[in-house]
């Protein structure tokens, strides 16, 4: 009993299921004081069920939760609140229009009466004490997402959070935010304060973490305390079986100009200027990297290429592949002095013999119809194809059993509506489709989110087979150990403009973060090209 | 130990199915039509008669004798071409509920021929140039809210609905004035009866509408189910973001899909003038427009499950008829056992959607 009254936190055998599916099964685990534990597992491990039952969230069906050695009930976000849990989201819940400070007190009991001067005095003392910058009178759609992070982690903190959970913080942070939220996480430990983080960065888990508690598919798998443990053993943990997590980064013969993109504008949904002067080179043969904050021109970029984003000005120019590369004269031959793809669209694009495959960042909103199955999402850019008003279904139905045979993918029939496959499964339907397209170039937004590790060395293999055929491969990623590892170069975006092109092989994390943030002088661009 | 954990569970609660076998789904279903006319047995027994008695005289009255059964037939006729041709806008999820407007437009144009071209033209192309006449003009008044939508972005459903309005305040212009007393020799505000060129011949005792109304039903399938044009609908109806993906024109797709949809209710609406009642009335459309949406709908818009719930629907109006004047049951109480079992039938999907979780059953049952 003396050592119970030592865990700040301690679940015995909690199970939660959804209909057939057990997210967590007995799951046991203990927290201590002034402790950073770090929670990994794959996407559809059961962390985040587990965290939200721990914030009351969700109820469990079985197993008991002691607080501070105390058995108690957690039956809603306020009873978790009580018990000084507070729980930090992926996505945010902040009102825009109002200042940090509005959104800390929001939903707290009090009077009528508002004092904006003592409630931005503690958030202050708060910031002080742990090492925050934030400023409360600041309004939430003028900040930053770290700051919007933030703002979040100081209310839970305003509301005596003693015990903070994290449902991956890091996801949306640079490198240098990571390391200021690391340092604010140790000040944290020191006050005496728990920390659970939820990741699947096993670098973070092993800078941040004292212990890392895995899951594996709703199974806890067990404890270790982070000096005892690498990276390897960790995954091995996580997957169950033993992984290389190199990737490979092969060298081609022909590196030759596919796309050049001169001076691009254009503007996103809301009339925001998205892409300022947008100009790079991608090549055939390689792999180039967009790196950059989320919704920094990413989407907007791959969407203007596509011919599915409107250019304001600027050029797009698409010059064939090397005559001597694997790609070549697959498609109608193109004008070698390049061909100009703006102002025309995905059709216009196709016609002209331009083979692009572009896998989105939506994969079953954009890249995919959720409700069809394999087949019909097959011929979704080649129904067209075949004399007649009908729809020839026999070459999408071979295509799809050949890709459920070559990429392995786990789904009852070729018949079964894609909404139902697991991510992984869907990403690989979605990126065998456009690499069956055989394209010269193939673009891809964010393709191993959510998936597992051996769905992403899939999808890493799949992208290097291309880029080694002669393809113009561009990745669009936000993990930059990936990138770094992957791509031949990187273009770093940051706020619409090119901060920089860097190679890969040559650069930090540490430069890749700073451009992510920072534009450079303009030099740079054309130094690095 | 976790003696709070039975108190948290509401009694009952809701879980979305996933998947549910064929013959459950059956089993529901056939126990909601069970379950409606148990329900409309009691309100029978409440009015002072025999359900039995009743239900049986519904069927005789509908399906009896083939004089009945014609009648039968020429209801479900106007049902089944309106739900036809909603159906691909539905699936496009182009929530048309202007089907209504659209059968009187073309109704309207059949009559123009009918009305003034009778003489002058051989009857069979009189009555080809009366159809096409009709899915024109229905064809139109579907393009207009589409136009608009893929212009604008207007609301699709509050613009189909007033366009119902404006071509019923129409018919009754026409009515009153250049088509009415002016055409009719005793000046009565009617349209009067076409010429005999211009009533659509009979087959097996019922006018070829319901020929024309199977074979648009058949190609309606294969059309959605088979053609290229019809997976468009379905990835547009899906979402337009992938439709644009694709390379997909969405708004042509869009104005060519309401065409048709509008065209094939045109099509109804000369059936209805030349077939059925033989003039243009401000009820040649009579809210089939919209009873068609139930009956699209619970076929889950596929044509051929559509041909059993119009024949249904037929039946019950047909039967609700016969017991009003047999029982002198009144008439709102016949309509009122039509909607209970319309309320059942649609308020199972819900049942086949969902299921019920009742407190600490269910989910703990696989432990």
């Amino acid at each position: 009993m003396d050592n119970q009254a030592n865990y700040a936190i301690e679940l015995r055998e909690l199970t939660k299921t959804f209909g057939e599916v057990v997210a967590n099964d007995k799951v046991s685990l203990t927290l201590r004081r002034g402790e950073i534990l770090s929670l990994l597992g794959e996407n559809g491990s059961g962390k985040t069920t587990l965290m939200n039952m721990l914030s009351g969230i969700y109820f469990p069906d079985h197993g008991s939760i002691l607080v501070d050695g105390k058995e108690v009930t957690i039956r809603s976000p306020k009873d978790a609140h009580d018990l000084g849990i507070g729980m930090i989201h992926q996505h945010f819940k902040l009102v825009d229009v109002l200042t940090a400070a509005e959104n800390i007190i929001l939903g707290l009991k009090g009077g009528g009466r508002l004092d904006r001067r003592e409630v931005g005095r503690q958030v202050k003392a708060i910031s002080e004490k742990y090492g925050f910058e934030i400023d409360p009178d600041q309004k939430v759609y003028d900040m930053s997402v770290s700051q919007k992070q933030t703002v979040e982690i100081v209310k839970v903190l305003y509301r005596g959070a003693n015990i903070l959970i994290l449902d991956e913080p890091t996801a949306v942070l640079t490198p240098q935010e990571t390391a200021k939220l690391f340092a604010v996480l140790r000040n944290m430990r020191g006050d005496g304060k728990s920390i659970i983080i939820i990741t699947h960065k096993l670098h973070e888990v092993m800078a941040i973490s004292d212990q890392v508690a895995v899951l594996r598919k709703g199974q806890y798998i067990g404890t270790v305390p982070t000096c005892e443990t690498n990276p390897q053993k960790l995954t091995e943990m996580m997957v169950g079986h033993a992984v290389s997590l190199n990737i490979d980064r092969p060298k081609t013969e022909y590196q030759d100009l596919r796309l050049e993109v001169k001076g691009l504008n254009c503007r996103g949904a809301e009339g925001v200027k998205a892409l300022e002067d947008v100009s790079f080179e991608a090549r055939g043969g390689e792999i180039l990297g967009i790196a950059g904050i989320a919704g920094s021109g990413q989407k907007e970029l791959l969407e203007a290429i596509a011919g599915l984003q409107k250019v304001e000005s600027g050029h797009i120019f698409y010059y064939p592949p090397h005559p001597n590369s694997e790609i070549a004269g697959l498609h109608v031959p193109v004008d070698k002095a390049g061909e100009e793809l703006v102002g025309k669209t995905p059709t216009q694009i196709q016609k002209i013999g331009v083979s692009l495959a572009f896998v989105p960042e939506d994969r079953l909103g954009m890249g995919l119809v959720a409700s069809m199955d394999m087949v019909d999402n097959m011929m979704l850019k080649t129904y067209r194809q075949g004399k007649g008003p009908l729809v020839d279904r026999k070459p999408p139905r071979e295509l799809a059993m050949r890709l459920k045979e070559e990429l392995e993918i786990v789904a009852p029939s070729i018949s079964t509506p894609v909404r139902r496959l697991s991510g992984g499964n869907v990403q690989k339907v979605l990126v065998g489709r456009e690499i069956a397209s055989s394209p010269t170039v193939l673009m891809t937004a964010y393709p191993v989110r959510g998936l597992d590790i051996n769905s992403s060395y899939t999808i890493y293999n799949l992208l290097n087979e291309q880029k080694k055929r002669g393809v113009a491969v561009i990745l669009v990623g936000e993990d930059l150990d990936v990138l770094l590892e992957l791509c031949d170069r990187i273009l770093v975006l940051c706020g619409g403009r090119v901060s920089g092109i860097v190679d890969a092989e040559q650069t930090t994390k540490e430069e890749v973060g700073l451009l992510m943030t920072h534009l450079s002088g303009t030099g740079k661009e054309g130094a690095a090209v | 130990m976790s003696v709070h954990t039975e108190h948290r569970e509401p009694l009952i609660r809701l879980a979305k199915r996933d998947d549910i076998p064929r013959a459950q789904a059956w089993a529901i279903r056939a126990a909601a039509i069970l379950l409606a006319l148990v329900t409309g047995g009691l309100i029978i027994a409440v009015l002072g008669h025999n359900p039995i008695q009743v239900y049986a005289s519904m069927v005789e009255g509908s399906l009896g004798k083939s004089r009945v059964l014609r009648e039968t037939v020429k209801k479900a006729i106007p049902l089944l071409g309106a739900a036809v041709a909603i159906a691909p806008a539905f699936k496009m999820k182009f929530w048309n509920i202007g089907a209504e407007g659209q059968i009187l437009a073309g109704g309207i144009a059949a009559s123009y021929f009918a009305l003034f071209w009778a003489d002058s033209l051989p009857r069979p192309v009189l009555l080809v140039v009366m159809a096409v006449a009709g899915i024109l003009a229905g064809g139109v008044w579907g393009l207009i809210p589409a136009v608009f939508k893929a212009r604008w972005g207007t609301n699709e459903t509050l613009f189909t609905l007033m366009l119902n309005y404006i071509v019923l305040g129409f018919v009754r212009y026409l009515q009153a004035g250049p088509w009415g007393p002016d055409l009719n020799a005793n000046g009565y505000p009617k349209i009067p009866m076409f010429d005999s060129a211009a009533l659509l011949p009979k087959a097996l005792g019922v006018h070829i509408g319901w020929i024309i109304v199977l074979a648009v039903t058949a190609l309606m399938f294969g059309y959605l189910k088979y053609s290229k044009q019809g997976y468009e609908i379905a990835v547009v109806g899906e979402s337009v973001r992938t439709a644009q993906y694709a390379g997909m024109n969405v708004s042509h797709i869009i104005r060519r899909t309401m065409f048709l949809s509008g065209g094939i209710a045109g099509l109804v609406g000369f059936l209805q003038v030349s077939g059925a009642s033989g003039t243009l009335t401000e009820n040649t459309a009579g809210g089939i427009g919209f009873t068609a949406i139930t009956v699209a709908w619970l076929a889950k818009l596929n044509p051929f499950v559509m041909i059993a719930i119009a024949a249904l629907l037929a039946i019950l109006e047909k039967g609700a008829d016969t017991i009003q004047t047999l029982y002198t049951i009144p008439a709102s109480a016949a309509d009122m056992l039509t909607g209970i079992v319309l309320f059942f039938m649609l308020g199972c999907e819900f049942f086949i959607s969902y299921r019920l979780i009742v407190r600490g059953k269910g989910e703990r049952t696989h432990e």
